[in-house]
């Protein structure tokens, strides 16, 4: 077989199918019980951390404290 | 003559023995492995020199011969800077690990605010050249004609405006999303100067001629390798700070950072799989023949469009939106569907910039369908960026940063319903080559990334420099109408140009011979091109204004005050 055909004929078909179930398995993961919730704290991210990075373990940042979250 | 020749003497022996040293000093260096960074890149470097300047030699054409020029000196210039800091002391580390890398950001503002103003300033002259062609300067011709410039101002506003826009802005809202320094150190520098070097290079490219003719992919193949590598450092910065984030969700903004610069990386190596005729010269053969050729520019083109132009500025949408309006996004559930659908739906578009020609239908076809299901995803994210604002739509009133970025996303609407409508076949036999696509793309490029780019701007620089608040919002005011009013003025004219243009190619007498010759309907375009000069004017001094409203927010407005708040962990 050509190879053209054969990747033709896997794009229409196996491929096809795998993008469209992997995006419509995006859709409802996306709305996946309790994802509001989780959700609602992931969209606040822009509102911490605004003046300095979190914390690294063992060191005494002033500055980031005051981001930290709350 | 006798003193001047001691004189000379004592010179000579100094930079003997100051030579001897510095080679004693580098020996002991290299014999104990210190500093062994800093001699690899020395030696890297003398090597580029000596290869620009062998370049500079054999060139075969003048793009190539000033670009060696130009790569002789920076890489020269960085030997000898590189040269006289080895052996110093490196200054301590410190715990940069707590602060934010922000010097690179601000570079960044300032470039992309300086290209932005050349850009525009360009694309008003190419439109006054088309409007009046006496302005095609005589003793410019080769240089400074439409054809040439015409690149440099689409480059100069996407590349280097919006690129420098994306860079900037990517590096600033990944270390704020993942509460974490830039990964790698100075390769961000290494990404920011390289990128300008790039943008460098494809210019004077332009100008000197050296050019592949793809649009929006003009630069030849030694320009390509270099932003190549620009490109995968970039990648690696960013990746490496959402890697060490110690936020436990990436944010939305980032899918749309990550998906622009991984994408571009594609599409760019692509759409330029050439084979140079020569090493000492410009010009490259690519390996895609015929339409197949044409598809891979135009898949390269449109999606240079949708993840350039359109994802990474989604990025920007998502991040500053919600910080301006101070409040989260209208609905995340909605900004995951977004991303998901618009980088499937993206990528197969493509194909509606070849209506009618050589290309299949079944591939038209399939993406003029693409192109009119993407409104859908286009729609939800100029929803979820507007609806951001609900129950603070009185800052729209108040605040004219807000109102920049709403309209931006009202242009991204705009646009977003235009394009699809465009891609049908039967729009597009009329809409195609005529001025209609160019008033389209500049409402995109103008009302969108323009607009949320200036927004960005405007908040990004009191920010950076510590200022409480910009130096004056009634200049805001006036930049945001002026921009307005010329997009207006531009897009409005070249509807009426480009129908105008495509009805009268298509008009036939009853005898079926065509009525119009082309050069009736250039005469009759003119006064639709001296008003979308004008637009340009308008739009350019908007953001002279904004370049003196950022700079007197930086040297003027007042200082923000450290706060004196000494909290305790939170956490």
């Amino acid at each position: 077989m050509e190879i053209y055909t054969l990747l033709r004929e896997f794009a229409d078909s196996w491929m096809l199918l795998f993008l469209f179930v992997f995006f419509m398995g995006i859709v409802a993961w996306a709305f996946r019980p309790g994802s509001t919730k989780i959700y609602e704290d992931t969209a606040s991210i822009p509102f911490r951390h605004v003046d300095a990075p979190a914390p690294v373990e063992g060191e005494a940042t002033p500055a980031a404290d005051k981001e930290a979250r709350t | 003559m006798q003193i001047n020749a001691l004189i000379a003497h004592v010179l000579h022996l100094k930079r003997r023995i100051y030579g001897f040293h510095a080679t004693l000093r580098i020996v002991r260096d290299m014999v104990k492995g210190r500093n062994m960074s800093n001699y690899i890149k020395l030696i890297a470097l003398g090597l580029v020199t000596l290869f620009a300047m062998i370049g500079t030699n054999y060139a075969r054409d003048l793009a190539y011969q000033v670009h060696a020029i130009i790569v002789m000196l920076v890489a020269g210039g960085l030997f000898l800077y590189t040269l006289r800091r080895t052996g110093e002391a490196k200054p301590a580390a410190g715990s940069l690990q707590n602060e934010y890398f922000d010097s690179v950001v601000r570079a960044g503002v300032v470039a992309t605010a300086f290209w932005g103003v050349v850009g525009f300033l360009v694309g008003t002259f190419i439109a006054f050249q088309l409007a009046f062609p006496a302005l095609n300067f005589e003793w410019a011709q080769g240089f400074a004609n439409f054809g040439r410039l015409r690149p440099l101002h689409t480059s100069a506003v996407i590349f280097a405006f919006g690129g420098n826009a994306l860079i900037a802005t990517s590096f600033y809202v990944v270390q704020r999303t993942s509460a974490a320094r830039l990964w790698g150190g100075n390769l961000a520098w290494f990404v920011f100067w390289g990128y300008q070097l790039f943008i460098v290079l494809a210019a004077t490219g332009y100008l000197f001629g050296g050019t592949q003719s793809k649009e929006y992919a003009e630069p030849e193949w030694h320009v390509d390798l270099w932003l190549t590598i620009v490109w995968v450092a970039y990648l690696a910065v960013f990746l490496g700070t959402v890697i060490k984030r110690k936020e436990p969700h990436i944010y939305v903004a980032n899918w749309f950072y990550l998906a622009f610069i991984v994408t571009v990386a594609m599409l760019h190596l692509v759409n330029n799989l050439t084979i140079p005729v020569s090493i000492w010269g410009s010009k490259s053969v690519i390996v895609w023949s015929g339409v197949q050729d044409a598809m891979v520019q135009w898949w390269y083109g449109h999606n240079a469009v949708g993840f350039f132009l359109t994802a990474g500025f989604l990025g920007m949408m998502y991040y500053f939106v919600p910080k301006q309006a101070e409040r989260p996004v209208f609905s995340y559930k909605l900004s995951i569907i977004h991303f998901w659908a618009l980088i499937f739906l993206y990528i197969w578009a493509g194909p509606h910039h070849l209506h009618y020609t050589a290309l299949p239908d079944w591939a038209s076809t399939l993406g003029m369908v693409f192109s009119i299901v993407l409104w859908m995803p286009s729609w939800g994210g100029m929803i979820n960026g507007l609806m951001t604002l609900s129950g603070a739509w009185d800052k729209l009133r108040t605040d004219p940063v807000i109102r920049m970025m709403v309209i931006s996303i009202g242009f991204y609407g705009m646009s977003t319903f235009e394009g699809p409508m465009m891609s049908i076949r039967a729009v597009n036999s009329l809409s195609h080559y005529t001025d209609w696509t160019i008033g389209h793309v500049h409402s995109g490029a103008l009302g969108w990334n323009g607009m949320i780019t200036f927004g960005a701007l405007y908040f990004l620089v009191p920010v950076l420099w510590k200022r409480e608040r910009l130096y004056s919002l009634s200049l805001v005011s006036w930049h945001f109408w002026l921009a307005t009013i010329g997009i207006i003025l531009y897009a409005a004219s070249m509807w009426v140009t480009g129908i105008m243009e495509g009805l009268m190619w298509r008009e036939v007498d009853a005898n079926g011979f065509l009525v119009n010759s082309f050069a009736d309907t250039v005469a009759a375009k003119f006064p639709m091109y001296v008003v979308r000069g004008l637009g340009g004017v308008m739009f350019l001094s908007g953001a002279l204004i904004m370049c003196y409203n950022l700079w007197m927010t930086v040297r003027k407005a007042p200082a923000k005050e450290a706060s004196l708040t000494v909290a305790v962990p939170a956490e």
